[in-house]
């Protein structure tokens, strides 16, 4: 689809670093809800929308490798957006859905992009049963009765000239991030509610241009809302999901500020699921090999450090022209790491402007 | 030496700055009226076009349902479920104030960039237009809208198209009170692959094109058409002026042009000289006229845009931008015209022998050889006329037609009046009226050209009062038979329908019921209407072709009426069959009238409406009723149903809105008209100044013999009235031709209709005393100067012989 | 030689005009054609001064040819070496006194102020240069049309009747100025005139009857 929807610049402020507009939705106004630390998550009630919050989010990324032999990364996401802290079943909801869905391979990087509202059903969020679509795109829950809705779902999503169907199984619990799954956002105290499901196993096909691949791998699906989600001089974030070869795992990111230093935070998942948060700042992180992505300079190869956990482990990007081109364009694409620990993950990055000439 | 020439040759000017301005102004009002209709047709363009663009219709597909008004909205839903990219529209007219406007609902988060005219990437101005409390009109529209009537926010954007009220679908559905309810589906340019086919996903939905050229422009071209042509002929008769000024300027230089010639001026040199001239006056009139063309275009066009709004329902700026296309054919055709107009000057000049005597003639002098080749031109038109008619068709043949016959006309006047003055001089007696018979036909050559003109401006006058009073007295019987019901109404859905329909039986004499759907009648735009079986239509309907038992058939579904449009356009004839849209074939069995619809139409009955289109809304209902009781039925039934004002319409109101449509179409003609008069006038005044400068040397000798001076300026004055009566005698066939060329080639042509002619004598009276009294104004000015010549400049002629 | 015509023939139509003349005019000389009306003496003038063209025979003025020149040549001769005085003034109506007496000088890129200036002093229309040929007497319109010939100070100026539409007095106070303004440039003068008292007052005389050199 090359055709850009002039809408909505300063809706997803989330995603608007790179339009200079960091400083816009930064606070809570309009009565709209803000985290509070020590809610306790209700399920199947929290996989659902929360429309008394500014923007909240179903984000899956898949670490693949196909019957080719060859590494693929999927991605599916449903971006919710209240311009009003409410809801109704008509057009005139305030509720503003936004789609991304791409395929990642070593020399390809397709994507697509798709925006709904409510009102005719095109675009939503259930939690009973749970489906989460907009269009023809959907993550759906397929689990038996008494499991967790998302222990088991179908995932689907189709661009111009590819598609992909993916079945998701969890082998392991959701895991609430930061405190009880408040997480801080910096340490002027911007926060969200973030949990994840990071134990899925993934089966399925991808559909492209080039023909049919069977894939398997794992992938990671993460919950969050909130109103207020980033400081106004933070200008983006790197973020890390890792799936180590030892079957633990862990989310790092790192909140780039205009001027001082960065904030990190994450957390560390074992093997059953036990979340432990990592210090705000313990885990260090640095670029270490540039690639110029759509006249950006892009850090496409990271060395990350926790040395309390004796991480040190350098990863790189399956393709470094992992680009989402999308109205509010960041980086988006699976990884391996090597170093103390082995393994695969996906890393995002937002906030990388243009080179100035 | 070229600057020293054209020193001289425009010192000419310097001393007769009247001829000057003759020249100019005659030019100038030529284009003027020329490059105002085009800035009219341009204006009118533009607006179609850009409605067309900055909705996205010229561009993008669409989905619209075959068989019913609108489709429900989850269909969208399905669809975009279905993995195919569209967005839902929702059109509908609403009443605002004392305004209809078109409202225009779609959902800026799902719309193609083509089809979005506004900027709304504000959240807040997101949040205000999907809450339905926010709405755009352009500029030109807001002015007019009273916003007291509504509790929307309403926001001036000039890249929205006239005469729409872009809201969101949600706020469209609501104030159309369609809820649930979308009028088409707008399909993006591309889609993704692998979906399942829509002919198997929606098979009650059609797929249509965009239209590259819009609606409104195809609708609407004949209408612009005509407009140019009225253009065109008032231009010509500018072009009359333009080259009886001009042929006076090279006619008074011809001394200077052979003395320049004898002093060295290479003949080369001063045709470029003269040519350029031509050329620097034509620009300099074009300017004006340009100027002049701005100024009446843009006092017509309110009412140009009304008619065509009335007429064809498309909107049409009120506000006139200076656009290049127009100004620029102005200036074209005034050099055009100039060029033409001079040509045969420029040509004598060039073969203008060095040594003949120079003096002023040819013109001034009886030329029964150019009456003799003008005749044979006009011969030669006419042929062309009457071949147009009879072996082209077409709108261009009938106008092609329409020229022949009026320039032909024209031409053929200075034969006629030569030979009613040749006779008149031969009958009279007494030697004074034959000297004024003898004189006037003296004077014929040189006032031909303005006669010429007015001739053209009286007959033009003539046919098109013809044309309209005849339509008007067709148009005002056609609308007394064709809305024999009392009252109209529609609800607002089936529900509403099917309660107005129990409600309205017992309380009026009979209620028939009005159902149509919409789509092409042999590639027309279409649409078809079941009628019911009633002595309504089987007593009143203008039919003007049909076959015995003709109702009876239409009741059984045995065939189907079409209207005059469809029926010329396609040359169809009783027994032929027409397809209906997405129905069966059906035998043509009647032919109606139906003046002022550029729709193609047909009336099928109501069975055969039941049995094809059984998803058709059926809403609407003609009452009859005793006329004295629609104002309480009316009254009732907002009462009972709440139905706003828009959806129920009576007898009365419709007739004067009809009528009303109809005085503004013709408001243009008729102000073109009194221009073109006004125009001809003018000629004639110019052509008098300059014979009377002339006249001196010819009127001296009868002064001399006896006759005072008032005495001639009475002559004078008898001369002008006596051409322009005879010039209006001869008008009047010639205009009834061209009401008949217009009633029976070129209104087929245009609109699909044809009228019958009806005589207006009254009309050429008052015409004919209009244009006498022109003559006498016209007259009266040079006939003065001559009657307070001194006498010494008489003496002149005798002592200063050449 | 300033004017050479050798065997010259002209008719119009079926009528024989000039019938073979040998003319020859040196510089600097004044010679007078008369004749009887029809003799053929204005054809011949018009001829030499390349507004016209003859049938046969050879026309030359100050050593060119005319019968191979073509329009914009004759032009360039009118302009700027022969000038014609003509019996009807052909003045140009629109232009001032002044405008028509500097005309010829312009076309042919000649104009020097102080020489017309005293033309007008010496053709005594000082005082008259903002009026209009239609303000002037028959006399005054035909100095102006003298000025105007000599402002360019042509090789050769030929004159046809110039004193024909003037009453006598002032028709000989016309021709004495013609006559004296010739000399002092210097320029030869072909005259036509059918008065033998003022062929008389030029060098040579020459009578034209039925289209020959008598």
């Amino acid at each position: 689809m090359n055709v850009k929807v002039p809408l909505f610049l300063l809706l997803f402020p989330f995603a608007a670093f790179g339009q200079g507009f960091a400083g816009l939705g930064t606070t809570a106004a309009d009565n709209f809800d803000v985290p509070e630390l020590g809610t306790v998550f209700e399920f199947p009630t929290d996989h659902g929308q929360h429309e008394t919050f500014r923007i909240e989010w179903w984000y899956l990324t898949a670490t693949l490798t196909g019957d080719d032999g060859q590494d693929y990364g999927a991605q599916w996401t449903l971006f919710r957006s209240a311009l009003e802290p409410k809801r109704t079943e008509s057009w005139d909801s305030p509720q503003i859905w936004m789609g991304h869905a791409a395929i990642t391979s070593a020399n390809a990087h397709f994507h697509a992009e798709r925006f709904g509202r409510d009102g005719s059903g095109q675009a939503g969020v259930t939690a009973v049963p749970f489906e989460a679509w907009i269009d023809d795109w959907s993550m759906m829950g397929a689990a038996s009765v008494g499991e967790d809705a998302l222990d088991e779902i179908e995932l689907r999503a189709r661009g111009g000239d590819w598609s992909y169907q993916l079945s998701l199984e969890a082998t392991g619990p959701l895991v609430p991030q930061g405190q009880q799954g408040y997480s801080v956002k910096s340490e002027d105290g911007q926060s969200s509610y973030y949990y994840s499901q990071p134990f899925y196993q993934v089966s399925g096909s991808l559909e492209l241009p080039s023909g049919t691949v069977q894939v398997t791998g794992q992938a990671w699906l993460d919950r969050e809302w909130s109103s207020q989600p980033l400081s106004s001089d933070q200008t983006g974030w790197d973020w890390f999901s890792l799936h180590f070869a030892t079957g633990e795992k862990m989310m790092g990111f790192q909140l780039r500020d205009r001027e001082g230093e960065s904030f990190t935070s994450g957390t560390w998942i074992s093997v059953d699921g036990t979340p432990i948060a990592l210090a705000p700042r313990a885990l260090v992180v640095s670029p270490l090999g540039f690639a110029d992505v759509e006249g950006r300079e892009v850090p496409v190869s990271w060395r990350l450090r926790l040395p309390d956990y004796g991480l040190d482990i350098t990863t790189t990007a399956l393709n470094d022209q992992s680009w989402m081109p999308t109205l509010f364009p960041y980086w988006e694409g699976p990884i391996r790491f090597t170093g103390s620990h082995d393994g695969r993950g996906y890393l995002e990055m937002t906030g990388y402007e243009p080179a100035q000439n | 030496m070229i600057l020293t020439t054209a020193q001289a040759t425009l010192s000419h000017w310097k001393r007769r700055p009247g001829q000057l301005l003759t020249l100019v102004i005659g030019l100038a009002l030529a284009t003027a009226l020329w490059s105002g209709v085009q800035a009219i047709n341009a204006e009118a363009r533009a607006s179609y076009d850009s409605a067309a663009q900055s909705l996205g219709q010229s561009t993008l597909e669409i989905l619209e349902p075959v068989s019913s008004e609108t489709l429900p909205q989850s269909r969208f839903a399905e669809l975009r479920r279905a993995g195919w990219l569209v967005s839902p529209v929702l059109e509908g007219r609403y009443r605002l104030g004392d305004r209809t406007i078109r409202i225009r609902g779609y959902d800026p988060l799902t719309a193609p960039v083509a089809m979005q005219p506004v900027n709304l990437t504000d959240p807040n101005d997101l949040l205000g237009f999907i809450g339905g409390t926010v709405g755009f009109v352009h500029p030109e529209t807001y002015a007019g809208l009273e916003l007291s009537e509504t509790d929307l926010e309403i926001y001036a954007q000039a890249a929205l198209p006239l005469g729409v009220l872009l809201v969101d679908i949600g706020t469209a559905q609501r104030l159309l009170d369609q809820r649930d309810a979308i009028s088409h589906l707008v399909l993006w340019p591309d889609q993704p692959a692998g979906l399942e086919s829509l002919r198997k996903l929606a098979p009650d939905l059609r797929r249509v094109r965009p239209n590259q050229t819009s609606d409104a422009a195809r609708l609407t071209d004949s209408f612009h058409l005509n407009l140019t042509a009225f253009g065109l002929l008032a231009f010509a008769v500018g072009l009359f002026i333009v080259h009886g000024a001009i042929g006076l300027a090279f006619e008074q230089r011809r001394a200077m042009f052979r003395t320049l010639r004898a002093l060295g001026v290479p003949l080369q040199s001063l045709v470029i000289v003269l040519a350029s001239e031509v050329m620097v006056l034509a620009v300099l009139s074009a300017v004006v006229g340009v100027a002049l063309g701005y100024i009446i275009a843009a006092t017509l066009l309110p009412d140009v845009a009304a008619t065509i709004r009335g007429l064809y329902g498309a909107e049409v700026t009120g506000n006139l931008q200076f656009r290049r296309s127009w100004w620029l054919s102005g200036l074209g055709i005034a050099l055009a015209g100039a060029a033409l107009a001079s040509a045969q000057a420029l040509w004598r000049v060039s073969k203008m022998p060095l040594l003949a005597p120079a003096q002023p003639r040819a013109w001034l002098r009886a030329s029964s050889r150019g009456i003799t080749i003008q005749l044979g031109v006009a011969m030669g038109l006419f042929l062309v006329a009457g071949l147009s008619v009879q072996y082209f068709s077409g709108l261009i043949a009938g106008f092609v037609m329409l020229g022949s016959l009026l320039l032909g006309a024209a031409l053929i006047l200075p034969g006629i009046l030569s030979a009613l003055l040749n006779m008149a001089s031969r009958l009279s007696v007494r030697p004074l009226t034959q000297w004024f018979w003898a004189d006037t036909h003296q004077q014929l050559p040189g006032l031909s050209l303005a006669l010429m003109a007015l001739m053209l401006a009286l007959a033009t006058n003539i046919g098109v009062g013809t044309m309209v009073s005849s339509f008007r007295l067709t148009f005002t019987g056609w609308l007394d038979q064709r809305l024999a019901s009392e009252f109209y109404v529609t609800g607002r859905d089936q529900a509403d329908a099917d309660a107005l329909l129990a409600f309205l039986e017992p309380r009026s004499d009979a209620v028939l019921p009005i159902w149509r759907v919409e789509g092409a009648l042999n590639q027309h735009p279409g649409e078809v209407f079941a009628v019911a079986d009633h002595p309504t239509y089987r007593d009143n309907w203008p039919m003007l072709r049909a076959v015995p038992d003709i109702w009876d058939l239409l009741a059984n579904g045995e065939g189907v009426l079409i209207n005059e449009q469809l029926w010329r356009r396609d040359d169809l004839s009783l027994g032929d069959t027409l397809t209906l849209p997405d129905g069966p074939n059906l035998q043509i069995i009647g032919v109606f009238s139906d003046y002022g619809n550029p729709k193609a139409q047909a009336i099928i009955g109501l069975s055969v409406f039941d049995r094809v289109y059984p998803n058709a809304a059926r809403l609407g209902f003609a009452v009859r009723i005793d006329p004295e009781k629609v104002s309480q039925l009316r009254a009732d039934i907002r009462e009972e149903f709440d139905l706003p004002d828009t959806l129920m319409i009576d007898q009365a109101s419709i007739k004067s809105f009809s009528l009303g449509v109809f005085e503004r179409t013709f408001a243009v003609s008729g102000a073109l008209n009194i221009l073109t008069l006004g125009v001809a006038g003018f000629a004639m005044l110019t052509s008098l100044l300059t014979l009377a400068s002339m006249r001196i040397p010819q009127l001296a000798p009868v002064w001399a013999l006896g006759q005072t001076r008032a005495r001639l300026a009475q002559f004078e004055l008898l001369r002008a009235v006596l051409l322009a009566a005879l010039t209006t005698v001869v008008a009047i066939p010639v205009g009834l031709v061209l009401a008949w060329s217009l009633l029976a080639v070129v209104n087929v042509e245009a609109f699909g209709w044809r009228l019958p002619m009806f005589l207006f004598p009254s009309q050429w009276l008052v015409l004919g005393g209009l244009t006498l009294l022109a003559a006498v104004l016209a007259a009266l000015w040079p006939a003065q100067k001559l009657a307070r010549t001194p006498p010494g400049d008489l003496l002149k002629v005798f002592a200063n012989e050449r | 030689m300033l004017v050479d015509l050798k065997n010259v023939q002209k008719s119009y139509g079926d009528q024989p005009v000039l019938a073979g003349v040998d003319l020859q005019l040196d510089a600097a000389q004044s010679l007078a054609l008369t004749g009887e009306s029809g003799s053929g003496k204005s054809t011949l003038l018009h001829l030499i001064g390349g507004l016209d063209q003859a049938d046969a025979g050879e026309v030359a003025v100050a050593g060119e040819n005319l019968r191979q020149m073509d329009d914009a040549g004759r032009a360039a001769l009118r302009r700027t070496t022969v000038s014609v005085v003509f019996q009807q003034f052909n003045l140009i109506p629109s232009l001032n006194v002044a405008a028509n007496l500097s005309f010829q000088a312009r076309l042919a890129g000649r104009f020097d102020r102080a020489w017309t200036n005293a033309l007008t002093e010496r053709l005594g229309l000082s005082g008259l240069e903002q009026r209009y040929p239609e303000q002037l007497s028959g006399g005054q319109q035909q100095r102006v049309a003298i000025g105007r010939a000599l402002a360019v100070r042509p090789a050769l100026i030929l004159a046809d009747e110039p004193t024909g539409n003037l009453d006598e007095d002032s028709g000989d106070a016309v021709m004495s100025l013609l006559l004296d303004l010739v000399r002092d440039t210097g320029a030869g003068l072909l005259m036509v005139t059918h008065s033998q008292r003022l062929a008389a007052r030029l060098d040579r005389r020459l009578m034209l009857a039925h289209g020959r050199i008598a």
